[in-house]
């Protein structure tokens, strides 16, 4: 596959950034994610991260089940400020 | 046990990695910092990224300024290539009560009188700066055009890469058990893989510092305290300065990525390491920040995430060594403010530890001012 594919969409991350990084012996996802916004974006990692975690289990011969994902982060999915704040008197 | 090392720094946060870069600089010799996870996990990762002149405090002023100089040509002081994403764009305070009036024009004297470029503005030309702020109610505000924004995993990241060059050894996932101490001095750090003799610790572990100096023996007041932000979907750049307010405790700010960065204070949290994310948080901080910026109702929150303040009982951190522990010196206690401060502590730090003169005065930072009941509180925080 290229190096010039993109792995995460949201924030125009390439697979040669992820080889780069882990090259440097980043193989930390939370520190990858630190590095390269990879998986910030409004997706939350859902298409790029497992990618991420397949490469680095493949670069570094780890099995892929010992390879960490980030902390999840709230909200499961976007959702408006405004419609969060119309919210508050009704808790 | 491992051969012995002249410091052993403890946290790998910003703060931390400036302190170990500045004493490695001012050639101390061999030093190791250690962190438990990895670099900017506590903290400085999860801050809200701000920094500002504009504080209540001589101190605090003074610090925030050499600092912000700093930040100016961190790469080249550094000379380490990178970007930290550096942008000036102010931070806009709003006053909303005759107290906050009174307080804020004092702290523009003060300010003022330290070559701290911050000016009141009137609702009016509050709306010049930020031109969706709701001004309902407000009786003014203070802008610094010198206050910005800066990316904390960059600054981190930067003076590891420069202590790293200047031989300092950087462990990650290395955590510090205990600490081992003989008539009244330092004598080694243990942790999970191992003993490290040094005659010399610093306590940079920010929420974790009470715990880090009741190893060595000597009780610090500093207590954990959750601290919630949330980030939203980049958007073209809407709102340049970040706004600040007292009355509703909160931050917003655009970063140059394109997203916004929140947070609010809540008085009612209780102390304790927390780095969960709450609903509440969430509704409380979207009802509030929609209310003074209404533009931002459109905008869709992508993430939330909690951290730990490093609270002190004056607001101010802990700078300086241990009266009762010989080479046991602590950094920490920042509520709310480390990441702004870093580079100038970083200096200020190594020249203490080093016994030379210091580049801006320390003494009120010392760990004994509770004791001596000699608070000096900063006015001006979330």
């Amino acid at each position: 596959m290229s190096d010039k594919a993109i792995v995460c969409r949201c924030e125009d991350v390439t697979l040669r950034e992820i080889h780069n990084l882990i090259a440097a012996g980043t193989v930390d996802l939370e520190e990858i994610k630190q590095a390269c916004r990879c998986g910030m974006g409004p997706c939350q990692g859902r298409n790029c991260l497992p990618l991420v975690a397949q490469e680095v289990a493949r670069l570094t011969g780890k099995p892929a089940s010992e390879v960490a994902l980030p902390t999840f982060r709230p909200p499961t999915s976007p959702i408006k400020l405004g419609a969060l704040g119309k919210g508050a008197d009704h808790g | 046990m491992a051969r012995g090392v002249d410091a052993v720094v403890i946290g790998g946060g910003v703060v931390g990695c400036s302190i170990a870069y500045h004493l490695a600089k001012q050639g101390l010799g061999k030093v190791v910092l250690l962190e438990k996870g990895y670099l900017a996990s506590g903290a400085t990762g999860r801050c809200g990224a701000g920094v500002r002149l504009q504080w209540g405090t001589r101190a605090n002023c003074l610090l925030s300024r050499e600092s912000v100089r700093m930040y100016e040509q961190l790469p080249e002081l550094l000379d380490t290539p990178g970007d930290i994403e550096f942008k000036q764009n102010g931070y806009l305070l709003l006053a909303y009560t005759d107290k906050m009036v009174e307080q804020f024009r004092k702290n523009l004297t003060l300010q003022n009188s330290l070559n701290i470029p911050a000016y009141w503005v009137t609702p009016s030309e509050a709306l010049s700066i930020v031109p969706h702020l709701n001004i309902q109610g407000l009786l003014g505000a203070t802008f610094c055009p010198q206050d910005g924004h800066c990316n904390p995993f960059a600054v981190t990241k930067l003076y590891a890469q420069a202590a790293r060059r200047l031989g300092v050894d950087i462990r990650t996932h290395c955590e510090v058990t205990d600490i081992l101490t003989e008539n009244g001095r330092i004598k080694a750090v243990r942790t999970n893989t191992g003993d490290i003799a040094t005659p010399l610790v610093v306590n940079a572990a920010g929420g974790y510092a009470q715990t880090v100096g009741r190893m060595a023996g000597v009780e610090l007041p500093i207590f954990p305290k959750r601290h919630e932000i949330l980030v939203t979907e980049p958007v073209e750049p809407l709102l340049g300065p970040m706004v600040m307010s007292f009355y509703h405790n909160l931050y917003c700010q655009q970063s140059p990525h394109g997203s916004f960065i929140m947070g609010m204070g809540r008085e009612c949290e209780p102390e304790g390491i927390n780095h969960q994310a709450s609903w509440q948080f969430l509704r409380e901080m979207a009802a509030t920040v929609t209310a003074l910026l209404p533009r931002l109702a459109g905008l869709n929150v992508i993430r939330q995430w909690a951290g730990v303040y490093d609270m002190s009982p004056d607001r101010q951190p802990i700078l300086g060594d241990s009266a009762l522990i010989q080479g046991f010196f602590t950094a920490a206690g920042f509520s709310g403010h480390g990441f702004m401060i870093a580079p100038m502590v970083g200096r200020l730090m190594a020249e203490l530890i080093t016994g030379k003169p210091t580049s801006l005065p320390v003494d009120m930072f010392d760990a004994g001012r509770f004791q001596r009941n000699e608070l000096f509180i900063e006015p001006s925080v979330v």
